[in-house]
């Protein structure tokens, strides 16, 4: 179980791997997650499903820390020690009367996709807003382009697309004659953040998908609680996708600097013995 | 062998202490605090014993464990006898006689606790699974399914519940498959137990007793998300809920996402099922500071203190608003924890979380009294109007009970849950409101011990054999009209 098929590096730290899991495969939701160890002394570590292909599911990850960057270093034919899921709810989709906007900041892309994948499925007008900090970090760009109506993208350098952030490209889409119905935005939360104070003014309902810390991703340890509304909520059980105005930013990412030295010393060690 | 002894002879016989590691040097290391009875202990304990034609200590234990029996086999020494006695009714000895409140149950039914000096029945308990692991080998004698198989159950849990309903199916000749969302089988026992109270081997050992039988455990499987309940009602003959309670509850007080403060779950999860000790060597973190306090008296607040100790903190508080009193924690657990240094506070409840740099900084406590009893029958703390303390930490654990789980009732069509999310189910056989569908332990009770859960678990067993037989009963009936 949990074999890695395929594999594929996009860029320098990011890659898609397709593998075996036919649990979560099986009922796996666009809007849900699931949760991988690497090995038998590994974490749970929460990822996105990009897309399902009979026992299989996708991922797209970005090497951070030392989990993903052992999880990158595996090779097809390779197991992972566990997947589990699929976990969280799934997204709320309807056929909304204006086009439907869906905003990816770097590898936020890969649970936008089947998001927006299904919108468009349902018979919605799909504008897609794709940035990162430069070309060679933009991965998917063909599958978004494929299932949209319209694709818009913004680098910070420039490098491709408009120079500049999602924020300037979502502010004129909202400013156009024909209003959107709904906004998804996933990406850092700073980038959820700003997508939230551009968009309040436009008074368009916004859905942010969050990704805090979590260990067990099942509602039992509670380290993914986040205010929502001024309410302790539970990323793993209550989410992941929450109204994009009520989110608590600030208290959500001070929650996930906890670990920063842990995972530095992480890694050190696990250079130390890999190389 | 040694003797049965004359009545008289055995009321003589002092109640054989458990042995404990050195207080001193136990508060750091993780090892398993009490040290168990040496045989002649054990024996002479039995001896205690008066075998009363009434076992008025049966009526205390939740899984009807044959007491006298057990106990008449030590007597005689035949370890294994008094092995295969326990396991008729109950398939986790050795985790019962460690974890079990035996004074609020069994010996508190034994007739000499009416001199304060009930037989020590959970170490006796302990000391049989002990010795029998330790001489015999992991292969426990418990009855292996004969004959043909009566039907397919699934369980919805791998914790004691799920465990103990999965081992008696499994006796009573059925297939049997538990599903479990974590990695690993255990559920409160693996992830809440610190190994200084249950070693982690010690749970491997009776579950592998309990696969030989023939269950199978399948981890990574989330019932609610992966499968439905609804799903598994289609493919099974029946259907066991044993999730446990399994959510943190906070105090909604401010200053509670501060980073530093940690439900007891997600500190002893990390601990215990993650290997966070054991950090880098094993990936998972855990964040303890020099100064640490938890909120709660109960037994999970024990660990949870006691655990902190022992991963280095210079000072570990219990902060309490009732007294020791009212504490819910064990005896035994208080008194551990008091010998390797842990502080109370009690009648104080806290009111804020003060934060530095988003990071714990210092509580701010209400100071308490206590008043007229509440409804539990304890007394009810009070405000001491005016007198606050304030202090000064660096970790805050949120010890203060669970709340129902909601992923595996959002699956169960027909499966009513009452207003706080926990499943409705008889106490005597687990019926929910489905057909085919029971439910059992803290799922239905709220939190409460691993025997209760226990009990649940061979009570639905019982039930589901009973179901499980009328249906195919009824059916052949129906085929031969």
């Amino acid at each position: 179980m949990y074999v890695i098929k395929k594999k594929k590096q996009w860029s320098e730290k990011v890659f898609t791997c397709w593998i075996d899991a036919p649990w979560v495969a099986r009922s796996a939701s666009p809007g849900q997650f699931l949760v991988t160890i690497n090995s038998c002394k590994g974490e749970r570590i929460p990822m996105t499903i990009v897309d399902v292909d009979g026992d299989s599911i996708e991922l797209l990850f970005q090497v951070v820390g030392k989990s993903t960057l052992e999880l990158s270093r595996m090779n097809e034919g390779d197991s992972l020690y566990a997947v589990v899921g699929p976990l969280g709810n799934p997204s709320v989709l309807q056929k909304f009367d204006g086009p439907a906007v869906f905003v990816a900041g770097g590898i936020g892309v890969g649970p936008i996709y089947p998001i927006a994948k299904k919108a468009k499925e349902m018979g919605n007008k799909v504008i897609s807003i794709m940035g990162s900090r430069s070309e060679t970090l933009l991965v998917m760009t063909d599958q978004m382009r494929e299932i949209s109506d319209e694709l818009l993208i913004s680098t910070d350098d420039g490098s491709c697309g408009r120079k500049g952030f999602v924020t300037d490209l979502l502010r004129e889409v909202l400013e156009r004659d024909e209003k959107p119905s709904h906004i998804w935005a996933i990406g850092p939360a700073i980038m959820m953040k700003f997508v939230a104070l551009t968009a309040k003014p436009f008074n368009v309902p916004l859905t942010v998908s969050l990704n805090p810390i979590m260990v067990d991703a099942t509602g039992m340890c509670g380290v993914c609680r986040v205010y929502v509304n001024g309410e302790n909520k539970l990323a793993c059980v209550d989410g992941p996708e929450f109204d994009g105005y009520a989110v608590d930013y600030d208290g959500f990412m001070g929650r996930l600097t906890q670990y920063q030295e842990k995972e530095a010393v992480a890694l050190k060690h696990y250079m130390e013995l890999e190389g | 062998m040694a003797d049965m002894l004359p009545i008289k002879e055995r009321l003589k016989i002092k109640r054989h202490e458990m042995p404990t590691l050195d207080p001193e040097k136990r508060g750091k290391i993780f090892e398993e605090v009490p040290t168990g009875y040496t045989v002649e202990d054990a024996i002479s304990e039995a001896q205690r014993c008066l075998q009363c034609k009434v076992a008025t200590c049966m009526d205390g234990c939740p899984a009807q464990v044959r007491i006298p029996h057990f106990i008449e086999a030590i007597v005689a020494e035949d370890f294994e006898k008094a092995l295969e006695e326990l396991k008729v009714t109950n398939a986790l000895p050795a985790v019962c006689g460690r974890v079990c409140p035996q004074e609020t149950q069994c010996e508190n039914t034994c007739v000499l606790e009416k001199q304060k000096r009930p037989v020590a029945i959970g170490r006796l308990e302990r000391f049989v699974a002990d010795w029998n692991r330790n001489n015999v080998g992991h292969k426990l004698p418990v009855c292996a399914p004969e004959g043909e198989i009566k039907g397919k159950v699934a369980i919805v849990g791998a914790g004691p519940a799920g465990i103990a309903c999965a081992a008696d199916l499994s006796k009573a000749c059925y297939d049997v498959t538990v599903f479990e969302a974590l990695h690993k089988v255990g559920g409160v026992l693996r992830y809440g137990i610190p190994d200084f109270r249950l070693p982690k081997d010690i749970l491997d050992s009776e579950i592998d007793a309990i696969k030989e039988t023939g269950v199978k455990f399948v981890t990574n499987v989330v019932v609610g998300n992966s499968i439905t309940v609804d799903e598994l009602a289609l493919e099974y003959d029946a259907v066991f809920i044993g999730n446990g309670a399994g959510g943190p509850r906070m105090l909604g007080i401010p200053g509670e996402n501060l980073n530093g403060v940690y439900s007891a779950s997600e500190f002893l999860v990390r601990v215990n099922l993650m290997g966070a000790r054991n950090f880098p060597d094993f990936d998972t973190p855990v964040n303890f500071g020099r100064k640490v306090v938890v909120f709660g008296a109960g037994n999970v607040a024990m660990d949870a203190v006691r655990t902190a100790l022992r991963l280095g903190a210079d000072e570990a508080t219990i902060v309490y608003r009732r007294t020791k009193n009212e504490a819910p924690a064990r005896d035994e657990e208080i008194m551990h924890a008091e010998e390797e240094g842990v502080k109370f506070h009690f009648l104080a409840s806290p009111v804020k979380i003060n934060g530095k740099n988003g990071r714990v900084a210092s509580i701010i406590c209400q100071l308490m009294k206590l008043g007229e009893p509440d409804s539990s029958g304890r007394a009810r703390p009070v405000p001491d109007e005016g007198k606050t303390m304030e202090i000064e930490v660096d970790t805050v654990i949120v010890a203060i009970g669970q709340q129902a789980n909601p992923i595996v009732a959002k699956s169960a069509t027909g499966v009513r849950t009452d207003k706080r999310g926990y499943f409705v189910a008889s106490l005597e056989t687990g019926q929910t409101t489905r057909e085919g569908v029971f439910a059992g332990g803290d799922i239905v009770t709220g939190a409460a011990t691993v025997i209760e859960a226990v009990g649940a678990g061979k009570n639905a067993a019982q039930a589901i054999d009973r179901f499980i037989r009328s249906k195919k009963l009824s059916v052949a009936e129906e085929a031969n009209k």
